[in-house]
């Protein structure tokens, strides 16, 4: 059982503090703010999407970042915005504004999630042990997103760099991605597949 | 007897010595043996007893082939049956039983079986065991478990010690078989560039050619797989593993490995087995050959083995199975073992070759060396018990009259070589009958074929039925070409490997011993050594009827055990064909299905066990409710408190003083686990008029409404509150459970039929933490927390509001799910265990009581709510459930509408909902029947209804209950008798419980309680 | 296990990440339709041994419905293509065409 801490006042994201050291370090992110957004991906959309976001639009399967902030390709139809949990808020009602009159939805989904960044050299090999995914550095580079199973629950995976990669689950299922990816990642659990 | 060697054994280190266990008995080994080698080493040649006839049984294969020494492995947590011995490499206090005997294996009261084996004929079970009917329950089945079966399962108590894992490779070519035709193709299609993952079942590389001797470009075998596997580490594009057998070949190139990583070091750190989900573009099959026995009586006694095992057995262990070995043969390979064993200084009294003109040049090498060569002769029957002492020769094309007894401790045996076609044939590949070698082969012109339509697969070497070396590998270099040229690498122009090893006479097919051997030699020649399965059995199918070969194999179970007959396959096809009079590739050949041997559980399940068995999902105040003893309850993959027993209550009584506190002042309810799925855009309106059986469109912002989906069959699929948000947007509550379907519903109308309706929806279901407070103080509570206005006035029944409560933004709705007066309130889930904290605190001066589901389910019930998945199961409309209030008749169309048209669904005697209550004031069983007079055509009693959801109510004091009864609103007042849970088998009549039709709502029927 | 290209999002989807959905281009049948019609939109389904049109979702990736021509005896994909059409594109019309001159007589 990891650690948990519950904050009585503050905010608290799911799984707060945990941490685990393996062939991969297994950490639970802070709070951070997430803002799911549908529309056409029109001009007029993308413009006034990155005329709040401050990021470039993603291409397909990519993200586009800039300082704190990113946005994220998830389809055709929805990109996910992430920046700092205290900006959701505010930054909602700035889309809302700005996507006034477009066929659209923003929506405030910065306490849905549960996420983890995974750091290590073993990076690959042990996400393949999780996902189908092709982990492959030819078909899965850094800045990319792909979304998947984490063993048996669906996952996002933000590859950002060659040895970091930023994963997203729903909430509740936090633990048990949490103790999934602890689990792939004990020593001993080296393949050797995918260059370290 | 079986004995080490004085020198020898690639593959034992002898500086290396591990002590083991068998049956309790101390032995050792060395390093690199396997426990086959090992308990030969020792002289334990019995090593089993036979399925069905508990005959003494020894190993007879020295791979994975094996049918015969499967053993129990390890102990406690690590314990494992029906592990081959062959397959086991041995480790410092390996711990073995030998199976499937009782009280020992020397001596085992069910090799009485054995003497009763005339009586044990084919199909026996099912003629025996048909009649009188009465008997199969108490009589032939507990006999029969109690002799059937091989290992034990383990200790159900005890937890598997180790770890298993899965990982998923994306390669261009996977090569199975690390053999010299493996590596080579390898070779051949890395060089072309192509991607290679090469995965080898054993923990050597070479395969057999080492043992069988030739040469390759002038090296020693040996010495070229040293090279060649130096080359191909060095090469950045191959992945190279040992011990991963490759287990089955799946559609579009799929294909699963079975890696083996610490069975040989038992407790090591890391997993135990790997599973390796293989996505290929192209699959080269380079999986060897496997010898075959030959038919003749008493083939299966311990010392009776394969010619080529003998072989390795000798060169890769330094082992023998006896001194004076017979070896018999209808081929020239055989010749090789008894050249091995005599360089070896060990007699071989006679080589035995049922072909009349006897071999070729190995043959002469034979004799050269002085040993004893008589063609046109076979072995009559093997004499001998629990080890072989001699055999009995005969003339081949004779009856067994018998010619001469030779004493001899072991016998050799060949009866040539199948291809492994198994990976070829699990996803669809064809077979060609080869008479040449008298084998199948795979036919390349009926590959599997992949997501292009071309083939994806293709086999090299002995697999690909060359059994010589140069064969082999032209084969296997031409194969990796052909793979990586399919890949779309250009091939350059390079030799294949020249080789050399001894010409072979061809062999003649011998598929019984002697050719007319009587009925008692028969019955004694096993065809399917672990299934006990004889050639007198599968002549006994063909006279009964049985033509197809699938049919045989069901009837004999020829084939049919673990190893899937890898021995008998061929030959028992052959016996088949020849008593069918029907040539062998009409008879044509069983299927074989994935894993090509059996792979642990573990390795299938991967990590998913113990605390990650499964994802359980938790709400923000999961661990709030864990320090709170509530007792769970699962919902779907939810976990949510069914109820919070105090120290020494009960279940029960805690759910009772749930529902009596919060009536009677103030409850508390985690509901975070509600699907909320908002929908917006300019048509959500009209597009909730479609999912809902209401209108919603119409409904006015700050509202709520009931509403009901159903699916286009017309029933009944989720319900919940409709929230209206704004002009454009509305918020869908669905039940917790239902969340994730209801989302996915939703899209697939909107994506695939109507496209153009500007929508979008977005699951918000894990954003929000929900808190239900409820009970008459429910409004004190939230005017406690403080920061907005919820009185009757601001915040009427069926409306919510945005605002402040306790320091934390929330949205507030107020709709009742339990008849009191309730709030439910969504707050941000991050801070939904802080507020939660908070609410229970304030909460106190009320006597404020946490509830679980079960008072959520009482309560309902009191109110006559219904319950998705209690009062309807996929067969209920909502019409059915007196729900016509929530069908809006002004809609001209919503999903499931046209099929509540049907005259089915617009009968007037479907079941309906009413309450119900006992005369005697107990709780009537669940799903108990209403029943009524007569029977049905099938003779079964006539019911009239039954029961949804039962409870006792502590509100009334009494049984409540919800049922669906024929007619049931119009008989009000009726007493219908409701099947009792116990019932007394031996009597005729049913004991059955009063019930009288009531009004479903028990409670506060004008809703005075929630509208306050 | 198949593999089907998913053409709303690029990805080579391992079928673990896709939900099935059944036949493709049914035509909803809705209040006013008589019996029989209703009864083959809700009930018939060709279920041919060869080429089937079928509703694929990338549930585990975009989450997106797309169709796809596959052959359910040999496996083979034809193609994949949008949910919002009422028939395959002609290119794939084409590829089936090549091995099932037959198919879509009268379609």
């Amino acid at each position: 059982m990891c650690d948990v801490i519950t904050s009585q006042t503050e905010p608290s994201a799911p799984m707060a503090g945990a941490l685990s050291e393996g062939l991969l370090r297994v950490e639970a992110l802070p709070p951070q703010g997430q803002i799911s957004l549908r529309g056409d991906f029109s001009d007029g959309f993308r413009d006034a999407v990155c005329g709040i976001t401050g990021t470039g639009f993603p291409d397909p399967l990519g993200a586009a970042e800039s300082g704190d902030r990113a946005l994220l390709w998830m389809s055709r139809d929805e990109l996910l915005f992430l920046l700092p949990y205290e900006a959701a808020t505010e930054t909602l009602a700035q889309l809302n504004a700005a996507l006034a009159g477009q066929h659209f939805a923003a929506t405030d989904v910065s306490d849905a999630r549960a996420q983890f960044r995974v750091t290590g050299p073993h990076l690959r090999d042990v996400l393949a042990k999780l996902s189908p995914t092709d982990m492959a550095p030819g078909a899965f580079a850094p800045g990319e997103v792909r979304r998947s199973h984490l063993a048996q629950v669906a996952a996002g995976y933000w590859l950002r760099g060659p040895e970091e990669a930023q994963v997203f689950v729903f909430r509740s299922v936090g633990d048990y991605a949490f103790r999934v990816l602890t689990t792939a990642a004990a020593p001993g659990g080296e393949v050797g597949f995918h260059e370290a | 007897m079986s004995t080490r060697l004085a020198r020898g054994g690639r593959f034992t280190d002898r500086s290396k010595q591990f002590g083991f266990t068998f049956n309790g008995k101390r032995f050792t080994g060395y390093a690199g043996d396997t426990l086959a080698s090992a308990l030969l080493a020792n002289d334990q040649m019995l090593m089993g007893r036979s399925f069905k006839y508990h005959r003494p049984r020894g190993v007879v294969a020295s791979g994975a082939e094996e049918p015969n020494a499967l053993v129990g492995l390890g102990e406690g947590a690590r314990f494992e049956p029906d592990q081959r011995v062959t397959t086991t490499e041995l480790f410092d206090g390996l711990v073995a039983d030998s199976q499937n005997h009782w009280p020992s294996l020397d001596f085992d009261v069910g090799g009485v079986n054995a003497k009763l084996s005339r009586f044990l004929p084919a199909g026996f079970y099912y003629k025996t065991f048909l009649w009188p009917r009465a008997f199969w329950k108490h009589v032939y089945e507990p006999v029969i478990r109690q002799s059937a079966g091989l290992g034990k399962a383990p200790h159900p108590e005890v937890r598997d010690a180790d770890r298993y894992e899965h990982f998923h490779a994306h390669v261009d070519l996977l090569v199975i078989g690390g053999g010299v035709a493996g590596l080579q193709a390898a070779k051949s299609a890395a060089r072309a560039g192509a991607q290679v993952l090469l995965l080898e079942q054993s923990a050597h590389w070479g395969g057999r050619t080492p043992v069988d001797g030739g040469s390759i470009d002038g090296h020693d075998p040996e010495a070229w797989v040293a090279q060649t596997v130096a080359e191909l580490e060095a090469m950045p594009n191959v992945r190279l593993r040992l011990r991963c057998m490759g287990a089955g070949i799946y559609d579009h190139a799929y294909a699963l490995g079975y890696e083996r990583l610490t069975d040989h070091r038992p407790g090591a750190e890391g997993p135990r087995h790997r599973l390796w989900r293989i996505r290929a573009k192209q699959i080269l099959a380079a999986t060897g050959a496997i010898e075959r026995p030959l038919s003749f009586a008493g083939n299966d006694i311990p010392g009776v083995m394969l010619a080529s095992a003998v072989r390795d057995y000798v060169v890769n262990w330094g082992v023998t199975p006896g001194d004076r070995t017979v070896v018999v043969t209808n081929n020239d390979d055989a010749y090789r073992t008894a050249i091995t064993l005599k360089q070896a200084g060990l007699e071989v009294p006679v080589i035995l070759d049922a072909r009349p003109m006897g071999g070729g040049a190995l043959m002469e090498e034979a004799r050269a060396l002085g040993i004893r060569v008589e063609p046109g002769r076979g072995i009559a029957r093997v004499l001998g018990g629990k080890r072989v002492t001699g055999v009995a020769t005969c003339m081949q094309n004779g009856q067994g009259a018998m010619l001469e007894e030779i004493p001899c401790d072991a016998v050799a045996m060949s009866g040539g070589w199948s291809p492994v076609v198994h990976l070829w044939s699990h996803c669809g590949g064809k077979l060609a009958w080869d008479e040449k070698g008298a084998f199948f082969r795979p036919d390349p012109a009926r590959a599997p074929s992949g997501a292009d339509g071309k083939p994806f697969m293709s086999v090299a070497g002995a697999a690909n039925g060359h059994l010589t070396l140069q064969a082999a590998l032209a084969c296997a270099d031409g194969a990796g070409k052909a793979a990586a040229g399919a890949l779309g690498h250009d091939v350059d122009e390079t030799e294949a490997p020249s080789a050399e090893a001894a010409p072979e006479a061809p062999l003649a097919p011998v598929w019984l011993m002697p050719q007319g051997a009587s009925a008692d030699l028969r019955m004694k020649a096993f065809l399917d050594y672990q299934n006990d399965v004889k050639v007198s059995d599968v002549q006994l199918a063909a006279r009964e009827g049985y033509e197809s070969v699938e049919h045989t194999k069901r009837y004999t179970t020829l084939g049919m055990a673990t190893d899937q007959g890898k021995l008998s396959n061929i030959n028992g096809l052959a016996v088949l064909s020849d008593a069918l009079g029907t040539p062998i590739p009409q008879v044509g050949t069983t299927t074989f299905r994935p894993p090509y041997t059996p792979i642990s559980f573990g390795a299938i399940a991967g990590e998913a066990r113990g605390e990650i068995f499964q994802p359980l999902r938790r709400t923000p105040m999961h661990e709030w409710h864990e320090a709170n003893h509530a007792v769970w309850e699962p919902v779907g993959q939810w976990r949510r408190p069914y109820c919070y027993p105090k120290p020494g209550e009960s279940k029960h009584k805690a759910v009772e003083r749930e529902i009596n506190a919060t009536r009677a002042s103030l409850g508390v309810l985690d509901a975070s686990t509600l699907g909320k799925i908002l929908v917006k855009g300019p048509d959500a309106g009209r597009f909730l008029d479609m999912m809902y059986t209401n209108m919603m469109s119409t409904l006015p912002v700050g509202k709520c409404r009931y509403g009901l989906m159903c699916n286009e069959n017309g029933f009944l699929m989720d319900d919940g509150v409709v929230v209206r948000l704004s002009e454009d947007s509305w918020l869908c509550h669905t039940t917790s459970g239902g969340a994730d379907h209801v989302h996915a519903h939703m899209e697939d109308w909107l994506q695939c039929e109507w496209w153009d309706w500007k929508v979008y929806t977005a699951n918000l279901t894990e954003q929000y933490a929900q808190v239900a407070v409820v009970g008459p103080n429910a409004r004190k509570l939230l005017e406690k927390l403080g920061g907005m206005d919820v009185s009757k006035e601001t915040l009427p029944f069926m409306t919510w509001a945005e605002g402040t409560l306790a320091d934390t933004p929330v949205r507030v709705y107020r709709i009742s799910f339990s008849g009191e007066l309730s709030y439910e309130i969504a707050i941000p889930a991050n801070r939904g265990r802080a507020f939660w904290n908070r609410v229970i605190e304030a909460g106190r001066e009320w006597n404020m009581t946490p509830y679980g589901t079960e008072a959520l389910h009482v309560m309902r019930a009191e109110k006559g709510f219904i319950m998705i998945g209690d009062e309807s199961d996929g067969t209920v409309i909502p019409q059915d459930l007196g729900l016509h209030w929530a069908i809006s008749k002004k809609k001209e169309d919503f999903l499931g509408k046209r099929a509540q048209e049907r005259i089915d669904m617009a009968r007037g005697d479907r079941w309906q909902l009413v309450g119900l209550e006992t005369l005697d004031g107990s709780v009537l069983p669940d799903g108990a029947y209403a029943v009524a007079p007569g029977r049905n055509a099938n003779g079964q009693r006539n019911a009239e209804g039954r029961v949804t959801s039962t409870y006792h109510s502590p509100t009334l004091r009494k049984g409540i209950a919800m049922g669906l009864v024929k007619h049931g609103p119009d008989r009000m007042g009726e007493v219908l008798q409701f099947t009792a849970e116990d019932q007394d088998e031996t009597r005729d009549e049913l004991t059955t419980i009063a019930a009288r039709i009531v009004s479903p709502v028990f409670y506060d029927p004008e809703g005075e309680k929630q509208n306050v | 296990m198949l593999i089907l290209h998913c053409p709303c999002c690029g990805i080579d989807a391992a079928e673990i990440e896709l939900a099935p959905g059944g036949e493709a281009h049914l035509k909803r049948e809705g209040p006013g339709s008589d019996d029989a019609a209703f009864e083959t939109y809700l009930f018939t389904r060709e279920n041919p041994k060869g080429v089937v049109l079928e509703r694929w979702r990338h549930a585990y990736g975009c989450g997106k419905w797309f169709l796809a021509a596959r052959d359910s005896v040999t496996m083979e994909v034809y193609g994949t293509y949008a949910a919002q059409t009422h028939a395959p594109p002609q290119e794939i019309r084409d590829r089936i065409a090549a091995r099932h001159p037959d198919w879509g007589q009268g379609a």
